[in-house]
């Protein structure tokens, strides 16, 4: 459809008059190439980081426990963190796509908080609400923990900095699911909450999916709140930091090469994976 | 078994007001009204999908009108048919079933039981997308009768369809009628009216202005916007037969009365329609084209905005419309004896 409104557009500018087509040529011209700059603005860093680093190194340093374990913590805590809060930031989604209430436009903008303050600033704010003076610290030291410098605690600052990318995205697959098919199927005698799990949860897959997988890479990659709340066990960006720091860009590079690999791995893998249910969910719509 | 009482909805566009209608079991109640008339409203009400802001709804003497939608057990055929696209034609029909406490194999029986009775056996593996319209509402009428609704409710569900699905449709919901099941249909179309319901209400601006039997509703209606919602008054339940030289097809009304019309079905039931204005009145037996000739008493006159309108008795009633002029020159009166003829080709017939 997009592409007939295009044609559409296009067609009496390509007949009728040769200037307009001219100027159209070059605004294209202009965006592609400001839109190019951009592009090469985000390869070229990436491209110059991995042409920098020679293969032997990069075998050499993921042999190396230390990175392999602040990879596979950085994974393990971001996971927790996404699928933990999950189950409680789902149905909340639902509710704020669904119903009407009172002061739902507060809940609305304290859930896009974490986006805007810095996230060092939430770091600290977490810290004290997690410290061993706070009511969750005392808490937790009954059962002998200590969230700060726990992997715990590195999920929660991971799950602030990260939940509205999940809010978001289940809130909008829940507004899209039409309320007619939830109507009828309370009307076949369906429970509400049967509704939710058969009907609301499975249409609004596509985005919940999507909403999973910023939320679980957007924690990954998260390093100002965490090393406030954590430096040790350190996660990945961390582990850069902390060898940019004490040996220089040279011993940074290859750690950040592979945990961009690992990232990217993830990434696109859990991509195509919300893509095929993309593909799916639109073939039922149509 | 459904009573209605005095419900009013008032929404900024449109209202339904002070609505009252009271359906018995086994009823096909038909609400008759043009678009926009809050007759989906009506239905939402029942169902419960939407809370009215004054009056009652009584099923089978419970008070039901602040009762949850999932517990109400009507059925609504959605005009949208809202068919889940996520699940098989099989789950979707499947779906109130699994509320049910049964074996799976116990639900599957059932699933393609249900398929059987709407026709749709053949499409039950199938994706909801690559189906017709037709075939959906198919869809959606196994599912609600697989929750075995108490009474159904239909929004215009033969108004998106084409001729042959519309007759194959009406067949169907005259069986399920007469299994039982009481029925609520809304509609704008007043053939489809006569072909099915068994009693009926007209709506207007959200209010009721006639309720009753199709012939009580069609051939005295109450007033005016009745009057030409409606239209014809002539509709008599028929059937048709070959007539033995050059089979020719023949209405039979009552067994005796034999009507000639155009028709190229043959040995079924339904209605014929003859317009008002399409019958002649004559002293004696024309000598005409018109094939239908049939001799008659008037009954009644009753003097109209346009015209007068004449009823004659010639076993059955026939109602007519004709200029004063006419029926001044031909001196018409009640009791007096008369001719009246149409042609075949002004007869309608809907089969049912």
């Amino acid at each position: 459809m997009g592409h007939d409104l295009l044609s559409q557009n296009y067609n009496p500018v390509t007949r009728n008059s040769q200037p307009i087509l001219r100027d159209q040529r070059n605004i294209n011209l202009l965006f592609t190439a400001l839109g190019g700059l951009v592009l090469l603005f985000i390869i070229a860093p990436l491209a110059g980081l991995f042409f920098s680093t020679s293969p032997g190194n990069i075998i050499e340093t993921s042999a190396d426990p230390e990175v392999q374990r602040s990879i596979w913590l950085t994974l393990i805590t971001s996971m927790a963190a996404t699928l933990c809060f999950a189950i409680a930031a789902i149905p909340l989604a639902y509710l704020l796509a669904k119903r009407n209430f009172r002061f739902k436009r507060l809940v609305l903008g304290i859930i896009d908080l974490p986006i805007v303050i810095p996230h060092s600033a939430a770091g600290i704010a977490i810290l004290g609400f997690i410290s061993r003076d706070s009511a969750v610290g005392q808490l937790a030291s009954m059962f002998g923990l200590n969230l700060v410098g726990h992997p715990i605690g590195i999920s929660l600052a991971m799950a602030f900095v990260s939940i509205p990318f999940l809010m978001n995205a289940a809130r909008d697959g829940f507004a899209n699911v039409p309320i007619r098919l939830e109507k009828a199927a309370l009307n076949l005698g369906a429970s509400p909450l049967r509704v939710f799990f058969t009907i609301s949860l499975p249409l609004a897959r596509r985005n919940i999916i999507s909403g999973l997988i910023m939320m679980f890479a957007r924690g990954m990659s998260e390093f100002g709140a965490v090393i406030i709340v954590a430096y040790h066990p350190m996660i990945t960006p961390v582990l850069i930091y902390e060898r940019f720091g004490a040996f220089g860009l040279k011993y940074a590079r290859p750690v950040s090469v592979i945990f961009i690999v690992v990232a990217l791995i993830f990434f696109i893998a859990l991509r195509l994976l919300s893509k095929e249910n993309k593909n799916a969910g639109n073939q039922k719509n149509n | 078994m459904l009573e209605i009482k005095k419900i009013t909805k008032i929404y900024k566009e449109f209202a339904i007001k002070d609505f009252s209608i009271n359906v018995e079991k086994g009823d096909y109640f038909m609400i008759l009204g043009v678009s926009g008339a809050g007759k989906s409203l009506l239905l939402e009400l029942i169902a419960g999908l939407i809370k009215p802001d004054s009056g009652t709804i009584v099923f089978e003497g419970e008070d039901i009108t602040n009762k949850n939608i999932h517990h109400r057990k009507i059925g609504l055929l959605f005009q949208d048919y809202a068919i889940f696209p996520h699940l098989s034609v099989k789950d979707n029909i499947a779906y109130p079933l699994r509320l049910k406490k049964l074996s799976s194999a116990e639900r599957n029986k059932r699933v393609l039981e249900y398929a059987e009775k709407v026709s749709i056996s053949h499409l039950i593996h199938r994706d909801p997308s690559t189906l017709s319209g037709g075939e959906l509402q198919r869809v959606a009428l196994a599912r609600i009768l697989a929750m075995e609704p108490d009474c159904l409710l239909l929004d215009e569900p033969l108004s998106s369809l084409d001729v042959q699905l519309k007759e194959g449709l009406r067949t169907l919901l005259r069986k399920l009628n007469r299994e039982g099941l009481t029925i609520i249909h809304i509609t704008h179309d007043f053939e489809e009216t006569i072909s099915l319901a068994n009693r009926l209400a007209v709506i207007h601006d959200g209010t009721i202005v006639q309720q009753g039997t199709p012939k009580e509703v069609f051939q005295y209606p109450g007033n005016e916007f009745v009057a030409k919602m409606t239209g014809i008054k002539n509709f008599f339940k028929t059937k048709l037969i070959k007539e033995p030289p050059g089979n020719n097809v023949t209405a039979l009304i009552n067994e005796n009365i034999k009507i000639n019309l155009l028709s190229e079905e043959q040995n079924c039931e339904g209605h014929i329609l003859i317009r008002r204005r399409d019958i002649i009145i004559s002293e004696s037996k024309l000598q005409s084209s018109a094939c239908n000739n049939f001799e008659g008493i008037i009954t009644e006159t009753i003097p109209q905005n346009t015209g007068i309108e004449v009823i004659i008795n010639i076993g059955v009633e026939f109602f007519v419309l004709l200029t004063e002029l006419s029926f001044e020159e031909l001196k018409l009166g009640e009791g007096k004896k008369v001719w009246i003829s149409f042609k075949a080709s002004s007869v309608r017939f809907i089969k049912n």
